[in-house]
């Protein structure tokens, strides 16, 4: 079967099972928010101070706040199945341009953490396993289970404390010097600067994890006969290990880190507070204190297609990582 | 089979068959009178496979002799000693002002850690704190894990239709972002410490289902299930004393990591202010040592500690108990 065929076949399959799903949580979310005591037209009117009741219905008649719940599901629905995520009251702006200016500084965000969390968890996994038993062994084992531990909002204000308050090495907060008219390179190395600090408290929790999987998987694949056979064929110990080993061993750790995006995100939203970082997080958090319902619907939606889209992704390449796994299904 | 086994075994059949003893006598051995006994009311009240927990003395002797696991027991005992007596050794309301601000620890012996911005005892804060994360994290547990285990078992037990659906659902609430549910629960229900504990659970329910499930698909083909079965029990008894009794080792293993990271998230709750805005949480604390952290970060850097301490104890324990109960695994490690 060609890899084309194969991709399409996946991407299909993930569509078709998907929508239910999105209709789910859409439902789900919509009666879940219509629980909440209180509007954005409370909280609007709150914020002026000086709201009649007059002016409060007027409100609530522009945003279609008085319609009886089921027809106003039935518009959210129609809105979305013209792709459209309905309008925020609260910014005054179409809810997906909102979400648009946010959505990049998530991503890279997860991408850098994800990413960084993947190299060193591999590395120390391997190291883990090498070493299985001995010294190095367990005293990663440990670091690993300390990182764990840790919450990451408090590594996030260890790290401000240590790096940026008694060292002044790496700023504290946002995602780039602002005043600054950088551009290129420097820009990107401004804004690369501005990463480190929260792409290592997201990801120190999962490398933790990754490092543990690692381990297990690679202890695993050693014992079995093929790499038994290759070993007597001559092959030399890197190669074993990387083409080997490892290939077969990151496929528990490509599962993982796919059922991982969705937390990750969660986990962006705390690290996004203690950073001041302008990202998805954030707003989500502005929309709740704003009772902003149709910006938090927007974000639910969209970070549950992102999850879907990051298991898709996974599939296709686990089918790369072993050919078996995609020929049977 | 000798004949006077057969003897013995058509007499008891006969004696539990109470209402036709005559007849039992009487007749001869005849082959389906002899086994007629399967079908009897008695044969529901006979022991069945199910594991006590004597047969658990190897993985109790293996778990007891991890020194990891008893170094996580220690410091757990040592927390949950520190939460009982917060109450006896800081009587009154943690939130109080009781000295200058600013304390340092070890600046005046009353004030051991310190106090804070507001004059407030850092330790009796700590202390107070340890109550409410044991109490969240150990209550989201148990809720959440008889709302998984009743999803999952249901599921994978009769399968067909209510599998698919419950699937459904519980695919519903994977995909969504578990800590972004969570803030939206908690922000609308209003942040207490019952509503708190109640999203948690509700967050955290469906990884104890998928589990359940998959370890009920596995042993309800297994050989004593399909006995059981056949002696005709009810379907609430083949699942509570036959297959949940076999499906607990993983269920436990997660139940104490499910503890840390309860512990966490309502550490993070309280962090972000969605906490209950009248109890001490350690979360919370951080959260008003946030905006000192550079001239008085001992603020943050301690209740910090006691999370770590706290979730580092529950993880060794986890780790313990999986050596113990999942021997597979455990010589995979080895």
């Amino acid at each position: 079967m060609s890899a084309y065929m194969r991709i399409g076949r996946t991407l299909r399959r993930t569509a078709v099972q998907a929508v239910p799903t999105m209709l789910g949580i859409v439902i789900l979310n919509f009666f879940l928010l219509k629980l909440a005591p209180g509007d954005a037209a409370d909280v609007m009117a709150a914020e002026a101070g000086s709201a009649t009741v007059e002016t409060m219905a007027a409100l609530r008649e522009r945003f279609g706040l008085d319609n009886p719940v089921l027809v106003q599901l039935a518009n959210y629905l129609n809105n979305l199945a013209h792709f459209s995520l309905g309008f925020s009251p609260r910014y005054g702006m179409p809810v997906a341009d909102l979400i648009g200016q946010r959505l990049p500084g998530t991503l890279t965000l997860m991408v850098a953490a994800l990413a960084a969390a993947l190299a060193i968890g591999l590395i120390l996994g391997s190291l883990m396993a090498t070493f299985a038993g001995r010294l190095p062994d367990r005293l990663i084992s440990i670091i690993s289970l300390l990182f764990y531990s840790i919450p990451g909002f408090w590594i996030g204000l260890m790290l401000i404390l240590l790096f940026s308050v008694k060292l002044g090495w790496l700023p504290s907060g946002g995602d780039s010097t602002i005043g600054s008219r950088l551009t290129g390179l420097p820009a990107l190395l401004d804004r690369a600067r501005y990463m480190v600090l929260p792409a290592i408290s997201l990801a120190l929790f999962y490398l933790a994890i990754y490092a543990r999987l690692t381990r297990a998987a690679m202890l695993e694949v050693k014992s079995q006969d093929f790499v038994r056979t290759a070993r007597a064929k001559g092959v030399s110990p890197l190669k074993l290990t990387t083409r080997h080993v490892l290939r077969n061993a990151l496929i528990p750790i490509t599962t993982m880190a796919g059922m991982h995006f969705g937390g990750m995100l969660g986990g962006a939203v705390v690290v996004e507070t203690v950073y001041s970082w302008p990202g998805l997080g954030r707003l989500a958090f502005e929309a709740v204190m704003a009772r902003d319902f149709s910006v938090l619907l927007g974000i639910l939606l969209l970070s549950s297609l992102l999850v879907i889209i990051a298991n898709a992704v996974v599939d296709l390449l686990q089918a790369w990582l072993d050919p078996r796994i995609g020929a049977n299904r | 089979m000798k004949a006077q086994e057969l003897k013995i075994y058509a007499d008891t059949a006969r004696d539990f068959s109470a209402k036709e003893p005559e007849a039992a006598a009487k007749a001869a051995p005849v082959p389906e009178r002899r086994w007629t006994h399967i079908h009897a009311p008695d044969a529901r009240t006979t022991a069945v496979s199910a594991p006590r927990w004597q047969g658990r003395r190897r993985e109790l002797r293996i778990f007891l002799s991890n020194p990891n696991a008893l170094l996580g027991i220690a410091v757990l005992t040592a927390i949950v000693f520190a939460a009982l007596l917060a109450p006896i050794l800081y009587p009154g309301d943690p939130l109080e002002m009781v000295a200058r601000p600013f304390l340092w620890p070890g600046q005046n012996p009353a004030y051991p850690l310190g106090t804070d911005s507001m004059g407030r005892d850092v330790l009796a804060g700590i202390l107070h704190g340890a109550q409410i994360s044991l109490t969240v994290g150990i209550a989201a547990t148990l809720l959440g894990l008889g709302a998984g285990v009743t999803v999952g078992a249901l599921a994978g037990y009769f399968g067909g239709m209510v599998d698919d659906l419950l699937v459904k659902l519980i695919e519903i609430f994977q995909t969504m972002p578990s800590f972004v549910l969570l803030v939206v629960l908690v922000a609308i229900a209003q942040p207490t410490t019952t509503t708190v504990t109640v999203a948690i659970a509700l967050v955290s329910w469906p990884t104890v289902a998928r589990l359940t499930r998959a370890e009920f698909r596995g042993i309800k083909e297994k050989d004593y299930v399909l006995a059981a079965r056949s002696l005709g029990f009810g379907h609430a008894r083949i699942i509570f004393r036959e297959i949940l009794p076999n499906a607990l080792p993983p269920l436990i293993v997660t139940s104490s990591v499910m503890v840390a990271s309860a512990i966490l998230m309502e550490s993070a709750l309280s962090f972000m202010g969605l906490g209950d805005p009248n109890r001490v949480s350690w979360g919370s604390m951080i959260g008003a040592g946030r905006d000192v952290i550079r001239t008085a970060w001992y603020l943050t850097a301690l209740p910090g500690l006691a999370i770590v301490f706290t979730v580092l104890s529950l993880n060794l324990i986890g780790d313990g108990l999986n050596d113990a109960l999942n021997p597979r695994f455990s010589e995979e490690r080895r």
